[in-house]
């Protein structure tokens, strides 16, 4: 037994002195954390997909730059900010993880955004959607790419009323996120001259939304916009198409839609559904040839990758890039100052930059979803209606009102 | 057109119906669930899981075999019935003579293991399932829009829970599965066989739960955590009504889903919480339930 325990001593010591030793051979090793929902709603849009396009950035990164070594690990969390904030205290502090990317839930991402603050490290927003990670709540620390509630708001807000669509009234989610959606979406309908009619908040994970769809009926709007995502998301729409509420003459603005709800509505149901979102996989070939990157690394079978993928992919690729002109990844502010210096650049969102509210720059494209009979193969979604350009698809960096935007 | 607190009465007919429509899905979960405690004295938390299956049911027999949804209504509860049945001869069958506990743990076990198992084969965010086109549409009847397939839902399942009652409660068979449960040693004496009995009472309760989830496919998204969203609606159905109680599970499907209709008019955040402040308030003055004995 002694000698037992004398083996493993001398073999911990061992590897403990090749760490070491490694460390200090001039190999850089940056860590990498995914942080997403791995079990539960949001897994589709995020989840495994987004572990596969962090891969993916890493494997291009390291064909130009073979001697910085890069880990990544993943966590899950389970869209809870208690649960989210402690495996990121842990990452951070025992775990040397340098970078956290991803969190499809906003209230998870603006309890980490402030871990990584306080820590000094950096946290790449692709997953959630709420517009106040770089507004009130912004800091040195974080960047907000894919997309937020006030893109989604303008883009299809705008469209809607612009086509005719100029009473509404909002199905809202009653949390955070919805409310952040119904607040940007009302102030951009009201400003283009439309009028809100009305709006009911339901609570989230609602299974039977007929009830609230008589109340929107019932209202006359000419819109109904659908301020909630996920599951909530699709059941209404598929019980709006039972209701008979397109049919009657009323249009239904989903909010927020993802590919992936879409693939769970069936284009017979979701067919003429306007969306906004700033990538889609079927758009150009650069695209489709990522996509098929993306299940070889891992994307799951089946699924086409979302905005939330792409964007995951981009950051991080982004932010090595940074990190290889630093030389360095442990100061998480510099990185994010040297990410918001340098233009962006990759094959999915093209070339655009980081301001600094930590707000990525980039187009975003007004959709509508096909008809079953346009629909080519598996993943043929979308044909594109619109394209809003960079500079009017995100908020004005004076409107947000955070605190690093000097005036 | 007259108004009730501020609300035309146009609309809250037609919310009245809606509960209804809603109440029949409790209804038929809380029987299968009361059926299954009241004959096998088993908590069976995987209900929600075995509605889940049979929704996903229904889409992979369209999907691979073909059947539609009418096929689907008979075929999804018999093959989930059978994974019921495998379940309870394998495993449930050795917890009967302890406490409540064990069951409860396994079958939440279970469920967790299940959802988690269609997780991981489909993702999370659901799949597509097509209305019968023999009832899509819908009537306008003067106050309200009412889908067709919503009147389907009410019509099938209100037949569906009364013939259940009547089955348990007015014929030979199911007094031989009362006595079954009141005194098995009895009951075996006289020759019938008993443990076949009870492992065919739970594969028809879990059949029951497939039921209700295939009629859910068309109008609800058909995805691995649709169980666990309705289930514990459905557990304080089931405590409401009192456990075990046929009849109570039925009422108390219908009358929750009106009671939450209404709520959904008058304080829609409130409406997934308006069940559990009547499971208290039910609980506090008879903790045996409305139906309850004892």
């Amino acid at each position: 037994m002694k000698k037992m325990i004398g083996a493993v001593a001398a073999a911990v010591v061992a590897l403990g002195l090749g760490a070491a030793a490694y460390a200090q051979s001039g190999t850089q090793t940056v860590k990498i954390g995914v942080l997403s929902d791995m079990s539960s709603l949001y897994q589709d849009i995020g989840g495994p997909g987004s572990v596969a396009a962090a891969k993916l950035a890493v494997e291009d990164f390291n064909k130009t730059h073979p001697n910085i070594k890069v880990e990544i690990v993943s966590g899950d969390h389970q869209n809870k900010p208690d649960v989210g904030s402690s495996i990121a205290t842990k990452w951070f502090d025992a775990d040397g993880v340098d970078m956290i990317v991803d969190i499809p839930n906003s209230g998870v991402a603006l309890a980490v955004s402030q871990v990584a603050a306080n820590k000094n490290k950096v946290f790449l927003a692709n997953g959630p959607a709420s517009s106040d990670l770089t507004g009130a709540k912004c800091n040195p620390n974080t960047i907000h790419w894919a997309y937020d509630t006030w893109m989604l708001a303008n883009g299809t807000g705008k469209a809607m009323v612009k086509t005719g669509g100029d009473t509404w009234f909002f199905l809202t989610a009653d949390y955070a996120f919805g409310h952040a959606l119904e607040r940007d979406t009302a102030a951009v309908v009201e400003k283009n001259g439309g009028k809100v009619l009305g709006k009911v908040r339901h609570p989230l994970n609602t299974s039977d939304f007929s009830s609230f769809l008589l109340q929107a009926q019932s209202s006359k709007a000419k819109v109904i916009g659908l301020a909630n995502a996920g599951g909530d998301t699709i059941n209404s729409i598929k019980q709006a198409a039972e209701f008979g509420i397109v049919k009657g003459g009323q249009s239904l603005a989903g909010l927020l839609v993802f590919s992936s709800d879409v693939n769970a509505l069936g284009l017979e149901t979701a067919q003429g559904l306007v969306l906004t979102a700033t990538w889609y996989w079927d758009m150009n070939d650069a695209n489709r040839e990522w996509t098929k990157r993306w299940h070889a690394a891992g994307g799951p079978n089946g699924k086409v990758p979302t905005m939330i993928h792409a964007g995951v992919y981009s950051s991080t690729l982004h932010y090595l890039k940074a990190v290889a002109a630093l030389k360095q990844s442990k100061d998480g502010a510099a990185v994010v100052a040297e990410m918001k210096k340098m233009p962006t650049d990759d094959v999915l969102f093209g070339k655009g930059i980081v301001r600094q509210d930590g707000r990525k720059i980039h187009p975003a494209y007004l959709f509508e979803v096909k008809k079953p009979s346009e629909s080519k193969k598996p993943g043929d979604f979308y044909k594109l209606r619109a394209t809003i350009p960079a500079e009017e698809a995100f908020r004005p960096l004076k409107e947000g009102g955070c605190p690093l935007v000097k005036s | 057109m007259f108004e009730i607190f501020g609300i035309p009465s146009q609309a809250l007919f037609g919310q009245l119906l809606i509960g209804l429509i809603n109440g029949s899905f409790y209804a038929l979960l809380s029987l299968g669930l009361a059926v299954i405690f009241g004959m096998l004295n088993i908590i069976n938390f995987a209900h929600g899981a075995q509605y889940m299956m049979g929704a996903f049911a229904a889409y992979l027999l369209l999907q691979y075999t073909g059947i539609g949804y009418w096929g689907a209504l008979i075929v999804a509860p018999i093959i989930v019935g059978i994974t019921g049945v495998i379940i309870e001869r394998t495993m449930l069958k050795q917890l009967y003579k302890l406490d409540h506990l064990y069951g409860l743990l396994l079958t939440f076990g279970l469920a967790l293991v299940i959802e988690g198992v269609f997780r991981n084969y489909f993702g999370a965010s659901g799949l597509p399932y097509q209305m019968p086109s023999s009832l899509a549409g819908g009537h306008n009847l003067g106050f309200m829009f009412l889908p067709n397939y919503r009147g389907w839902v009410v019509g099938a399942s209100l037949a569906v829970c009364l013939a259940t009652w009547f089955v348990i409660e007015k014929t030979r068979l199911g007094a031989y599965l009362r006595a079954a449960t009141e005194n098995p040693t009895l009951v075996r004496s006289f020759g019938i066989n008993v443990p076949r009995m009870i492992t065919l009472t739970y594969g028809f309760g879990v059949a029951l739960a497939a039921f209700a989830g295939v009629m859910a496919a068309p109008i609800y998204n058909v995805s691995p955590q649709m169980g666990s969203d309705i289930i514990i609606v459905v557990f304080a159905v089931v405590v409401i009504g009192g456990m075990g109680s046929i009849m109570g599970a039925i009422i108390t499907g219908f009358g929750l889903g009106v009671a939450e209709g209404l709520t959904k008019v008058f304080f829609p955040e409130a409406s997934s919480t308006v069940i559990f402040v009547i499971m208290a308030i039910v609980l506090l003055i008879r903790p045996a339930g409305l139906f309850g004995r004892g």
